[in-house]
């Protein structure tokens, strides 16, 4: 956990209410994907946390959906601007936890942190196929971004206007040879994976935080190993410790 | 001139004023690893009841202008484990004052705990929790009734035996001082004020509370004129040392607090906002005090 001072590169809308913010600064804090930071906007009291979507060149990435004050104020943020941070948050994915192929499944703007991921694992000589869910076409982001690195993407939209007609699941199932998968989006979205796929894999939960740090226990859930916060003993949780 | 930022409470001695307040810092163990914990005066550590407590349904968070509401109902590990693994443990990384918050939902178990707690050679001082909004029949209802709150002193003082007793009032009253004056009757040895003030947040769009326990604890910035007005009723109606608490978020706002009549000062959600906060006003302490004239922080409690 590091307190570091950003500066916005680029602050850009990449789909229909969905921002991509680029901020440079140290990013030595970050160990992997699946990890968070909270960001300090001015005119709300508390940080808001976002997955690291991408580390790379000590440039730090994240999508964010403006969905409501703290995240529209965020859409000001202007290049230059300074952006208090507290980097390296939660535990993240384990992409050691693959064995030869991964399944990237993403829901809505949970697909922000499968991008490092998948770089991670690719990196380290595994296969990778992507399974995303949105809404609809206008909400879909980080296809081309997944496609550029050489992988299979399955789409499917609720309304049909991209993709495969359907929930998250029509996407997956065309996906082969998989012996583990990760998956990021509502809880509603990840609880039909988790009852969908006998794989076994992991999740990025989210929930209402108070200080994204571990010392308020705001928001605490109940697992298979006891209460944990998601903040700090997550975000990321092992299927078999998920109680839905 | 070297600024003397030291002070007491009831004969502990803090080598700053600055203490994380209740819940706002868990245990203080989460953060020795990204920060030199021996910068704090003290620790409140997070309330303790006799079992282990999950605490309530989430959300548990909510936001406000100048402040935010939690319901986090006291999820705590059980007075065992905190005597016999946490304390322990924080001992061997941190020497300053260790105060253990003591909750629950009967005397008997308000006594039980700070028997533990008394027991335990690391707890310097017992913070006893009669003001917590967020569970029924525990907490608050003990704090909200002059008669309750003298009972239950009474009984944790008993159970305490050497150590020193603190009670931690709830802003949630008519009259505060009835209640302290009550508190200090029964051989509370310092009073914290205040806990949380009681509030709600409604989603207008899904017509809900925000909050999944319909109601929280509203702490904050927003809630400093509160909480100084109550410190500085109490601390002048009642002879025991008070340790101000509410909305404190900067060195000043600490020198504010101690001119109302705190000996000591906690910091609560501004933990929440910046997890460094608290060495960071210990150090801003001293220029502040530079300014203002102020030789030793001592002097200038209860002067307003």
């Amino acid at each position: 956990m590091k307190q570091v001072n950003f500066i916005v590169r680029e602050n850009v809308p990449i789909a229909a209410d969905t921002w991509k913010l680029v901020l440079e600064g140290d990013c030595s804090a970050i160990s992997g994907s699946g990890q968070f930071v909270q960001l300090s906007i001015p005119g709300v009291f508390l940080r808001r946390p976002f997955s690291v979507s991408d580390v790379q060149d000590g440039l730090l990435t994240i999508v964010y959906k403006v969905v409501g004050k703290g995240t529209r104020y965020m859409t000001a943020l202007k290049e230059g601007d300074s952006v208090d941070t507290i980097t390296g948050l939660g535990k993240g994915f384990h992409p050691q936890k693959t064995g030869r192929k991964a399944l990237l499944i993403g829901g809505s703007v949970g697909t922000a942190p499968l991008l490092l991921l998948a770089r991670e694992l690719l990196a380290a000589g595994k296969e990778v196929e992507v399974a995303l869910g949105f809404n609809t076409a206008t909400l879909v982001f980080y296809k081309e971004e997944f496609e550029k690195l050489g992988l299979k993407v399955h789409l499917a939209t609720v309304d049909g206007t991209a993709g495969l007609k359907g929930v998250v699941t029509e996407a997956i199932a065309p996906a082969r040879g998989y012996d583990y998968y990760y998956c990021c989006g509502s809880k509603i979205m990840m609880k039909a994976v988790a009852a969908y796929l006998d794989t076994p894999g992991e999740f990025s939960m989210e929930e209402r935080m108070g200080c994204g740090t571990g010392i308020c226990y705001g928001c605490s859930i109940q697992t298979n190993n006891g209460p944990a916060r998601v903040c700090a003993d997550g975000p990321v949780f092992a299927k078999e410790d998920m109680i839905w | 001139m070297v600024r003397d930022i030291s002070t007491s409470v009831c004969g502990i001695k803090f080598r700053n004023p600055i203490i994380p307040a209740s819940g706002t810092f868990g245990f203080g163990l989460e953060m020795a690893d990204s920060m030199d914990l021996n910068l704090l005066g003290g620790i409140s550590l997070k309330g303790t009841t006799a079992e282990p407590r999950y605490g309530n349904p989430t959300p548990r968070i909510a936001e406000c202008e100048g402040g935010m509401l939690n319901s986090v109902g006291l999820q705590n590990p059980g007075i065992d484990r905190l005597t016999g693994e946490i304390v322990p443990s924080l001992r061997k990384v941190y020497g300053g004052v260790v105060i253990a918050n003591i909750s629950g939902f009967s005397e008997q178990e308000y006594a039980l705990c700070c028997e533990k707690a008394a027991a335990c050679e690391g707890i310097d001082m017992i913070e006893l929790n009669i003001s917590c909004p967020n569970v029924h029949g525990g907490g608050l209802a003990f704090g909200t009734d002059p008669r309750c709150a003298a009972r239950v002193t009474a009984a944790a003082r008993k159970a305490a035996g050497h150590k020193k007793l603190c009670v931690k009032l709830s802003p949630n009253v008519t009259d505060i001082v009835e209640i302290a004056r009550a508190c200090e009757a029964e051989g509370a040895d310092a009073l914290t004020l205040i806990n949380t003030l009681l509030g709600m947040r409604i989603n207008i769009a899904t017509r809900k509370p925000v909050l999944a326990n319909t109601t929280g604890g509203f702490s904050g910035r927003a809630i400093f004129p509160v909480a100084l007005r109550m410190v500085w009723q109490v601390a002048h109606a009642c002879s025991v040392p008070v340790i101000g608490c509410g909305g404190v978020g900067t060195a000043e706002d600490v020198i504010e607090m101690m001119m109302a009549g705190a000996s000591a000062v906690q910091v609560g959600s501004e933990n929440l906002r910046d997890p460094f906060c608290c060495p960071r006003i210990a150090a801003e302490l001293p220029a502040v005090m530079e300014r203002l004239g102020i030789e030793k922080l001592t002097e200038i409690i209860g002067t307003v």
